[in-house]
């Protein structure tokens, strides 16, 4: 079964159509790409995924629950969005690490709130503190971080900002791990440091949608590649498919300035 | 000259008097104004319309007409046109009086400036800690505020200072703070009269605090240096 199923997702931001119709589903341990130009809709797309925007209509759904649906207001509310949310991570262009905590603190934050929420919080508090601590320094040698822990985010490059970012995400175990152009901020050195990390998350069959304009890599890593364009789905396949024999002539247009480029 | 030193211990103890009064009304209004000014700040971002905009007319009016005008009518409107004096008479009543208008003057100045420090805080922030499943007084608190802090400590700076010498202006509804004792000595107090250093050496009472509340505040900056 699907680990997740979009339907007919639409999305308007006053008149303008970002998104018009949007399907598509997702197996455990894949890996999705999403190409297209800017303002096609993709990260309006990442952003309904995690709650960050309300579809105007269609359905969201994780491991046959529905988390959204355009048609049943009861899947709205607020309280429960929230828990919603954690089905999915988000790692943002941007990175927007909290810049008053460490890098490990940026790991443990949330999953540290949430513990809060336990009824066994109080008597096991240290206990839970410390298998927090220790999954987190552990995702952070996983991103090649273990030396740089207890450093605040401007005293990181862009490159391991954003792995404390993905360290961050994973933290609290999302079942599909979303990111939006994890590699526009950062320059070609950088880029390679993160899109390996990535491929590493790929291998170990982590399920990712990724918005990206690096085309080699989606190529590399993906199992599935959705091309959007004007909001709309234009093309959607394996990479050999949507890479080597595209059927719209649009597509065509778009790929070509990159093997061209 | 030789006078001036006669004069000098009289002069100083009495000061010492007014400054306590001044350093009294300072720290009250600091105290009540910090606070109030976060909720009159939610108040004016609230997405409720009608609370925003009453909030945001009170801090008009506020930030619009005079403190000394909001004085005086704090304190007299209440005994003379309601005949009902809710401050009592005494300088304990007129510290009240003065306190009330104080804190709700600064606290709408505050308000403005922290509006400016939440809203600085990019989106971004609030998004990523929406994303990691936290609830809005989670980010509020362990995300936002301290980001908060760090852009106000300048222009709050400013205000606090201007906070120390606009006490003086208590002195409109009688409130025996130092500009009020020093101007005692010029029509006669304590056996001297048609002395006017005394009104001129408060100054120094002002710039000393001022000095010692500016160091503070830089080291509060300094402090908050950590992060960017």
């Amino acid at each position: 079964m699907a680990i997740l199923e979009v339907e007919h997702l639409n999305k308007n931001f006053e008149r303008t159509e970002v998104l018009k119709d949007i399907s598509f589903s997702l197996e455990k341990g894949q890996v999705l790409s999403i190409i297209g130009s800017s303002g096609s809709g993709k990260t309006t797309l990442l952003r309904c995924l995690n709650f960050l925007e309300r579809p105007g209509g269609g359905k969201i759904r994780v491991n046959g629950e529905t988390l959204f649906d355009a048609e049943d207001p009861s899947t709205m509310q607020e309280s429960e969005i929230r828990k919603k949310r954690l089905h999915f991570g988000l790692v943002f262009q941007s990175f927007n690490l909290f810049p008053q905590y460490t890098a490990l603190g940026n790991v443990m934050l949330a999953k540290e709130l949430l513990a809060k929420a336990q009824p066994d919080y109080k008597a096991r508090r240290k206990e839970i503190h410390s298998e927090i601590e220790k999954e987190a320094k552990s995702l952070l040698t996983q991103m090649g971080l273990e030396d740089r822990m207890e450093n605040y985010p401007h005293q990181l490059s862009g490159g391991q900002c954003q792995r404390v970012a993905i360290a961050r995400a994973l933290a609290l175990k999302p079942d599909i791990l979303c990111f939006d152009e994890p590699t526009s901020a950062l320059d070609p050195e950088l880029t390679g440091e993160v899109l390996k990390v990535i491929k590493g998350l790929a291998d170990q069959e982590t399920t990712m949608i990724i918005v990206t304009h690096e085309m080699a890599f989606a190529r590399d890593v993906s199992s599935q590649v959705i091309f959007m364009d004007d909001g709309r789905i234009l093309e959607q396949g394996t990479p050999e498919q949507v890479f080597e024999n595209p059927t719209e002539e649009r597509t065509k247009q778009f790929l070509s300035r990159y093997t061209q480029g | 000259m030789e006078l001036i030193l006669e004069q000098f211990p009289v002069v100083i103890q009495s000061l010492n008097i007014g400054f306590i009064q001044t350093l009294k009304l300072f720290f009250v209004t600091l105290l009540g104004a910090v606070p109030l000014g976060l909720i009159i700040s939610f108040g004016s971002m609230s997405r409720f319309r009608p609370l925003s905009y009453l909030t945001k007319i009170i801090v008009w009016i506020v930030r619009g007409t005079p403190l000394m005008i909001q004085l005086l009518i704090i304190y007299y409107f209440p005994g003379l046109v309601l005949d009902n004096p809710i401050w009592g008479g005494g300088e304990s009543g007129r510290f009240l009086a003065a306190s009330v208008a104080f804190i709700f003057n600064y606290a709408c100045y505050f308000s403005e400036i922290y509006r400016g420090g939440i809203q600085g805080v990019p989106k971004g922030q609030e998004e990523a800690g929406l994303v990691l499943g936290m609830t809005r007084s989670q980010i509020f608190f362990r995300i936002t505020l301290l980001q908060m802090i760090k852009r106000i400590v300048p222009p709050m700076s400013n205000e606090i200072i201007t906070l120390v010498k606009d006490t003086s202006l208590a002195r409109i509804i009688a409130l025996q703070e130092i500009i009020w004792a020093g101007q005692a000595f010029l029509k006669g107090s304590q056996g001297i009269s048609g002395a006017i250093w005394p009104l001129f050496f408060t100054a120094v009472y002002y710039l000393i605090f001022n000095g010692i509340l500016t160091v503070l505040l830089g080291q509060l900056e300094k402090k908050l240096d950590y992060f960017r």
